[in-house]
């Protein structure tokens, strides 16, 4: 049985008191075609501050798809979309200055170390030498890598790159963190883990924004969405979920939804 | 600002923590140099001949004699059937078959006139040009020879003699590698320029990392710097390795100023690393960005006078050529290199080249999104 | 024996689908062949004078006026000392200087002879001659039309015999060259590049894994490449023949099994890079600075093999290409059988075997 460390932003109902301000991420209307196939079909949701909200779905359901689009990477054929309080379509550059961003492939620099890796984001984000050397000594001690920080990437076991992928991405203390898929191919255990650095980021006031395949990592979350072939067919808490579909676990409730 | 200084940081450091690249930095000049130059040439060393006496006569035996003294005629064969020397031709065992045929001597004699054939491999026409040019003269200047040996007239010399004196400057030996090693290296500066780096940032698209920097707040120069100045400077430094050993080797001397070629080199680099860029953004794998610059430069090193004169190309080639990088600064680099030219010598070429340089760097930048 | 089959399938989609690979694989050797074609050419046209002239009487003139009637020649300047001579250089148009001395129509007659200074830019050697050598042609005709009626006792008049290309058209070395480049492009370069790829991006390893054995892999990977190398020498050769009239004097058969050869030359050769490169720029890189550029300047190409030093000579034996050009020029132009070329064709042989074995070896090295 796992036991979740539970963060302090939400209450026990799956409350956010961040709603008060407002919601981080609004997304209306959300549209992505790619040619004649559609892979966001009007979209509609918000994320608070503060909160673990999980986008849920099968391969190619659409999920990376408009996670992208959040980051700035991809422009929505159509919709109004917000991140941080910047508008996708004007101020994107803004977004990208309140964002940190892991993709699949944990995009790391194989070929560099890691306090290169770390020097390389933090330059970009204006972290001052000082400051980062100290964050770095910390958080390599913190993850128990302090000998790896002179090694390069290519080098390290797979678990430790995600470690490294998502310290990364929230060296400069973004508002928001996008995660696609980021426990692909390691095992539960260290998947866990993993999962205990995101609470603490979100403990830290990072909202996370998580795409995932693993069902059962929707209960790790504070609210799911899941999608199915590109429409948001359920959006709740796990909990409220499970009550409405009289399910045991997430998977039964998406087997229900994707049928 | 500083954000420019880490990623080119991070450039360099890849770039040189490549265990192949080092070598290949320092081994490809010296490469080319060495045996590029020295292969690329039509100055002939050897011709291979095979006569066919059949007159076996005085004159027909001092003819061949004349040949054979001339150091690069080398008389492989000499038989009395004209087959066997077809044979060799198709063999590639000889250049030209000289035939001499029966009566020769006495023809010449007799009738004032004598025939003689030449039997040459044309298939690669501008040598074959050549023998039969180095041929005739030779047989020409036996035929005086033998006129004023048999006739006791001095020399045969025409009425009125235009005394023609020939001087080659810039290049006295006509050492055709002092022609060819600016093209060399031109070759080796376009190849950095355009390929490495336009794969070097396809690179980064195949693999992913470049989304992690599209979601940074770097900006789409920054990025570009960052994947342009490195090789830029490469580039530079490995044609001043180049004309290093081109001196060491072969006493290529450099005339003009070194400020100025290096200068001009920057701008052409300019030209070469826009378009490599620009072809990194229309294409997604590596393997395109090789065979679209490859084919570029492939047209553009043709037709831009590197091995071949411009001058020699038809009008309409000409015309496409205002468009060819390459083409000005060859033009510049060998003036600069061989004659001395200033910088107002070539100032027409320097405008072009300027202007090239913008338009693909341009369309490079406007062609990178950081968003799809 | 259908892994094999769909996974053939679907290496000939992965090319097949991509345009732009395409156009150039077909695009490449055509503009190489249109280029070569129109565009190289050694003649001179239009060349850039200056006349130093220091008589201006009527035979200086009279030459002058031979000289740039004859379409060789254009007139850029007429200059009125040696010191302009440096700076018109300099500005690169001007590629020979043409002195004629003071008195020249009356030293020609008084004396018998008269001077002519060419100058040449000897920074292009090659034009340099033609140019020097065009000139001197064209005053000595000059000067044997004045006196046409006096002819040479026991003239030696040569004729020539051009062998296997009457016309001596460029096409003739050309074509044959065009054809060794874009198959070794394509063979060598695009098959290690392919095979390279997989492994940059780590499904090398998924193809290990599955049912297929290495063999399988490498068979599946080099087969599209084969074929596209086939279309394409068969393109080249019909090019030759329709644009540029180049025959295929021998058996076009002969010359299709000894591309087909050349191709899977060349194809294991791309393979023992893929063995040996880590990753797609090393093995562009190696397959651009050790194949291509020595293929083209190595193998008689171009540059003809004999003008070159001892040394280049001994190593351009390795080049795979120079003995494929001897063997096409001998099919195409000779007409020659497999006679004349069987020495060349067993090291072809020899040469694809060394690489097969050389990448087993390796191969299996880096699997263990």
């Amino acid at each position: 049985m796992n036991t979740k460390v539970k963060h302090n932003n939400l209450s026990p109902t799956g409350e956010n008191p961040g709603r008060e301000t407002g919601p981080i991420i609004t997304v209306e209307n959300l549209v992505k075609k790619f040619g004649s196939f559609t892979a966001n079909d009007n979209l509609t949701f918000d994320v608070y501050r503060g909160e673990i909200f999980g986008f849920l779905g099968a391969n190619g359901a659409g999920k990376t798809t408009a996670l992208r689009i959040l980051c700035g990477l991809s422009t929505p054929t159509s919709g109004e979309v917000k991140v941080a309080g910047f508008d996708i379509y004007r101020e994107t550059e803004k977004i990208k200055k309140n964002i940190g961003y892991m993709s699949q492939k944990f995009s790391l620099y194989e070929d560099l170390t890691v306090a290169e890796n770390i020097q390389l984001y933090a330059g970009i984000y204006g972290i001052s030498p000082k400051k980062r050397k100290a964050k770095m000594t910390e958080l390599l001690k913190k993850l128990e890598l302090e000998g790896a920080k002179n090694k390069l990437i290519a080098g390290l076991p797979l678990g430790w790159k995600q470690k490294l992928a998502f310290s990364v991405a929230v060296f400069h203390e973004p508002k928001i963190v996008f995660l696609d898929e980021p426990t692909g191919g390691v095992d539960p255990i260290t998947r866990r883990r993993f999962w205990d650095m995101i609470y603490e980021a979100a403990s830290n006031g990072i909202t996370v924004f998580v795409t995932t395949h693993y069902m059962d990592e929707a209960e790790y979350c504070d609210r799911v969405s899941i999608m199915d072939a590109g429409k948001i067919e359920a959006l709740d808490t796990p909990a409220k979920l499970k009550e409405q579909y009289n399910a045991k676990n997430m998977d039964e409730v998406f087997i229900q939804i994707a049928r | 600002m500083k954000t420019i200084l880490y990623i080119l940081q991070k450039e360099f450091r890849q770039i040189f923590r490549n265990r192949t690249m080092l070598p290949m930095i320092f081994g490809v000049p010296l490469l080319q140099m060495l045996i590029l130059v020295f292969a690329a040439t039509f100055e002939m060393k050897q011709i291979d001949m095979v006569v066919v006496d059949k007159d076996l006569s005085a004159a027909s035996r001092e003819l061949v004699a004349k040949f054979e003294g001339v150091p690069f005629y080398h008389i492989a064969e000499a038989v009395q059937d004209e087959t066997i020397g077809e044979k060799m031709l198709l063999n590639d065992k000889a250049d030209v078959v000289l035939v001499i045929p029966v009566n020769f001597e006495r023809n010449l004699v007799r009738n004032d006139k004598a025939q003689l054939q030449l039997l040459v491999n044309a298939i690669d026409g501008n040598t074959a040009q050549l023998i039969f040019a180095y041929s005739s003269r030779i047989i020409s200047s036996f035929n005086q020879n033998l006129v004023a040996e048999w006739k006791g007239i001095p020399e045969f010399t025409p009425p009125a003699l235009v005394k023609i004196a020939e001087s080659y400057w810039y290049n006295s030996e006509l050492d055709y590698k002092w022609y060819m090693a600016p093209g060399i290296l031109a070759i080796l500066v376009t190849i950095i320029g355009m390929f490495m780096s336009g794969m070097n940032l396809v690179r980064e698209k195949e693999i992913g990392t470049i989304e992690q920097l599209n979601v940074t707040p770097v900006k789409k120069y920054q990025f570009i710097i960052g994947k342009l100045v490195p090789f830029w400077v490469i580039a530079l430094f490995d044609l001043a390795f180049g004309l290093f050993i081109a001196w060491l080797v072969f006493d290529l001397p450099i005339v003009g100023s070194l400020w100025l070629l290096f200068g001009m080199a920057g701008v052409y680099l300019i030209s070469v690393l826009g378009l490599g860029l620009f072809i990194s953004t229309i294409t997604e794998t590596q393997q395109q960005v090789m065979f679209v610059s490859f084919f570029f430069m492939m047209i553009f090193i043709l037709m831009g006078g590197i091995f071949t004169p411009v001058e020699s190309m038809p009008h309409w080639a000409q015309m496409v050529d205002r468009l060819n990088p390459i083409f000005y600064f060859m033009k510049i680099m060998r003036m600069l290199i061989l004659k001395g030219s200033g910088f107002f010598d070539f100032i027409e070429e320097f405008v072009s080249l300027s202007v090239l340089g913008l338009f693909f760097l341009s369309l490079a930048i406007w062609r990178y999104r950081k968003t799809a | 024996m259908k892994q094999l089959k769909s996974f053939i399938k679907k290496e000939f989609f992965h090319i097949f689908r991509d345009p732009r690979t395409m156009l150039i694989l077909f695009g490449i050797p055509i503009a190489q062949l249109l280029i070569f074609g129109t565009v190289i050419k050694s003649e001179i046209r239009d060349v850039h004078i200056a006349i130093y002239d220091q008589s201006k009487d009527e035979t200086t003139m009279q030459i002058t006026n031979k000289l740039l009637s004859s379409g060789y020649f254009l007139l850029d300047e007429n200059l009125g000392s040696t010191e302009g001579i440096e700076d018109i250089f300099k500005k690169g148009k001007v590629k020979e200087v043409v002195v004629f001395e003071s008195n020249f129509g009356e030293k020609l007659i008084r004396e018998g002879s008269a001077h002519v200074q060419l100058i040449a830019d000897a920074s292009d050697p090659n034009m340099a001659r033609l140019v020097t050598s065009y000139t001197t042609g064209i005053i000595n005709d000059y000067i044997r039309k004045l006196h046409p009626n006096l002819e040479m006792p026991m003239q030696i008049q040569p004729e020539v015999r051009m062998y296997f290309n009457e016309e001596m058209k460029s096409a003739y070395m050309f074509v044959p060259g065009t054809m060794a480049l874009i198959l070794m492009l394509i063979s060598a370069m695009m098959t290690s590049i392919s095979i390279t790829r997989e492994k940059e991006m780590g499904t090398m390893e998924i193809l290990l894994v599955s049912p297929l054995k290495p063999g399988q892999i490498i068979v599946g990977k080099v087969l599209p490449y084969l074929i596209l190398s086939i279309i394409n020498a068969f393109v080249i050769v019909l090019i030759g023949r329709f644009v540029f009239g180049v025959p295929v004097t021998g058996s076009f058969i002969l010359l299709m099994l000894e591309t087909i050869l050349f191709i899977l030359m060349a194809l294991c050769l791309g393979i023992l890079i893929s063995t040996v490169a880590k990753n797609q720029m090393v093995a562009m890189f190696f397959s651009m600075i050790a194949l291509m550029l020595p293929t083209i300047i190595l193998s008689g190409f171009i540059f003809p093999i004999e003008n070159m030093p001892e040394i280049l000579q001994w190593l351009s034996h390795i080049m795979p290409a120079r003995w494929f050009i001897s063997i096409i020029r001998g099919i195409m132009l000779k007409g020659t059988g497999l006679l004349f070329v069987w020495k060349e064709t067993l090291i072809l042989i020899g040469m694809t075997l060394f690489f097969v074995v050389a990448s087993v070896k390796k191969f299996k090295i880096r699997l263990e």
